[in-house]
């Protein structure tokens, strides 16, 4: 089952890679939440996907799943969501400025514009 | 059990959510915000005496026993980087008192400033790799609002740049500690010391160094992962540029430290010399651009760069005299990288211009801020009464001791070329002809001034007073250069 996770996230993180290489702002933001999901599944991968109860306590079993990678994908997840939140209304903001959601467009150093 | 560990955290986050609800208000704003700044410095510096009369300290938070629970620990190096974080910020608010603007006032300037804050001193104090993330994540999404607010489009531009860089790095910290967690099986970092040292690092934890150097390099730009960083630095408005040029790089190289000094030791035959050699290439980098530009804040910009490279030079040399002079030119840099981007920042606000070309004969009318500028540039490359000389003597002698001849070559040449860089924009900056700038009277000078005097001043004194502050320093490398310390003080309590 872990084998079989790991592909699944080493594929999320293939097209999560391609798509923040192209050049469109929306195909970036959307690399950026593949690349969550795949840092997020890795978690619930890597603590182990053995079999056990959900952490209950009122399910009375006698093995129990890992608790704390949940935990800490919980936490992973709210912060990611805060972020690309935060990162959607800059793009929106942006290309209402800038007037383009073409990153090769957005270049340029000068600090007097 | 001391509850003085979470205060540094405790005040600005009190102080933040209190102005939340206060945003049209602006000198109740100030006044709540420089009040908790003083508190923090008060409190950090109790912490730092308190430390150096009874050891590390450390507190479960809830009661939960160490590897259980979250941690917050406290050795020398943590509490004297939060009592630098402390004064840096004070220093950097009053700036922002005359120099931000209502606008940027208005809309919730000083609640994110001291949330940025809270997560700069909970990185430092923290004893807990996740929470460690968390913490990095509250600094980030503080230091995104303030990169972007104002909303011009340089810094919106900037922003998503700088966003997507830390996103991409941040997710990187997640896959690591994931990895890290699958095969130490706890999150606590003595545990995970205690841990390792038990497997004896192989080579699957080595790998892990290597993914740990590439997230907290992102963070804190050394080479090949700086190129976010002149770009998002040239963005923000001088406060806050001063800000994140002498904390955030900084939270990254405190990072590397605490791994590569607690955790991965064991193998320091791969991962330290690669380390060693990405410092090496980074220094030489930042000098090439701090020559390289005519542009004030570039050549400040690039000088950080070198500063992290020298700083890990340092800490990839492994021998307590260049932990002793790490630690020395970390606090030294925090404090002088926020001085020269304040003055450089007051020259901007008279001249109206960052180019070196178009500024001249400042000195004539501003001897105080002319002056000031030139012993902050003299203490940057470490002419020897001032702060810079210590730290870069003992890292050169630890790497003599450590036998990398070049690098302690290319530390000694750097500070040639960085005292050149910052040479350049005092001569062709201050001296030559007097000129007249279009909105020079709009400037506050005096005001702004006090910041970067009360930062030069304290790095004079920093310089001066050595032999009172090598104690706290050297008690600092030994924690690094033991583990032991740091594990017996969290674990068997």
């Amino acid at each position: 089952m872990e084998i079989l996770m790991s592909i699944v996230v080493g594929v999320l993180f293939m097209t999560a890679t391609y798509l923040m290489l192209s050049k469109s702002l929306l195909r970036i933001i959307v690399g950026t939440g593949l690349l969550s999901h795949g840092a997020h599944l890795l978690i619930l991968t890597m603590g182990g996907l053995k079999r056990g109860a959900a952490p209950l306590l009122g399910e009375n079993a006698e093995s129990y799943t890992d608790p704390l990678p949940q935990a800490l994908i919980l936490t992973a997840i709210v912060i990611s969501f805060g972020v690309t939140a935060f990162f959607l209304v800059l793009a929106y903001r942006a290309y209402k400025e800038l007037g383009t959601d073409n990153i090769e467009q957005m270049r340029g150093t000068e600090s007097n514009e | 059990m001391n509850n003085l560990i979470i205060l540094p955290i405790l005040i600005p986050f009190l102080a933040a959510a209190i102005l939340i609800f206060l945003p049209k208000k602006i000198m109740a704003q100030r006044w709540i915000s420089a009040l908790g700044s003083v508190a923090t410095i008060v409190v950090a510096l109790f912490l730092v005496q308190k430390v150096h009369t009874n050891g590390i300290q450390s507190l479960n938070i809830s009661s939960w026993e160490a590897p259980f629970g979250i941690t917050l620990v406290s050795d020398m190096f943590s509490a004297l980087l939060i009592l630098t974080t402390s004064i840096v910020s004070f220093t950097c608010l009053i700036y922002s008192f005359k120099s931000i603007g209502k606008e940027r006032e208005n809309h919730y300037y000083y609640p994110v400033f001291n949330f940025l804050i809270v997560g700069v001193n909970g990185a430092f104090s923290t004893g807990d790799i996740f929470n460690l993330f968390v913490f990095f994540e509250v600094m980030l999404m503080s230091s995104y609002v303030l990169l972007v607010l104002g909303g011009t489009k340089i810094q919106l531009r900037e922003s998503i740049k700088y966003l997507l860089v830390n996103v991409i790095s941040s997710a990187l910290f997640v896959i690591t500690v994931a990895y890290l967690y699958s095969i130490v099986g706890t999150l606590n970092m003595a545990h995970i010391s205690a841990r390792v040292s038990e497997i004896g690092q192989p080579a699957i934890l080595s790998v892990i160094a290597v993914l740990f150097l590439i997230v907290f390099g992102l963070k804190g730009a050394i080479f090949p992962l700086y190129f976010w960083m002149p770009g998002s630095y040239n963005a923000p408005p001088i406060p806050v540029l001063a800000l994140f040029g002498a904390l955030l790089t900084k939270v990254g190289v405190y990072s590397i430290t605490r791994t590569y000094t607690l955790f991965f030791y064991h193998d320091a035959g791969f991962t330290h010399v690669l380390l060693q050699v990405l410092a090496i290439l980074t220094i030489i980098i930042g000098v090439i651009g701090a020559i390289a530009y005519w542009d004030v804040k570039k050549i400040i910009i690039y000088n950080i760069i070198v500063a992290v490279g020298v700083i890990l030079f340092g800490i990839s040399v492994m021998n307590i005299d260049a932990f002793t002079g790490s630690i020395y030119y970390l606090i030294h840099d925090m404090i002088i990288k926020a001085a020269l981007f304040l003055l450089v920042g007051i020259a901007i606000a008279i001249t109206g211009t960052s180019n070196l070309r178009n500024m001249s004969g400042l000195i004539k009318r501003y001897p105080g801020l002319g002056w000031t500028y030139f012993i902050a540039a003299l203490a940057l490359a470490g002419i020897p009464p001032l702060s810079g000389f210590i730290g870069k003597v003992l890292i050169v002698q630890g790497g003599f001791a450590g036998e990398s001849y070049l690098g302690a070559a290319v530390v000694l040449i750097s500070s040639l070329l960085v005292l050149f860089s910052v040479m350049k924009i005092f001569i062709n900056g201050f001296w030559g002809d007097d000129q007249n700038y279009a909105n020079e009277d709009k400037a506050p000078v005096k005001w702004l001034l006090i910041s970067p005097v009360i930062l030069v001043i304290l790095s004079a004194v920093y310089g001066i007073g050595t032999e009172a502050i090598l104690p706290y320093i050297s008690q600092a490398a030994e924690t690094l250069a033991d583990p032991s310390l740091y594990i017996d003080a969290v674990l068997k309590e």
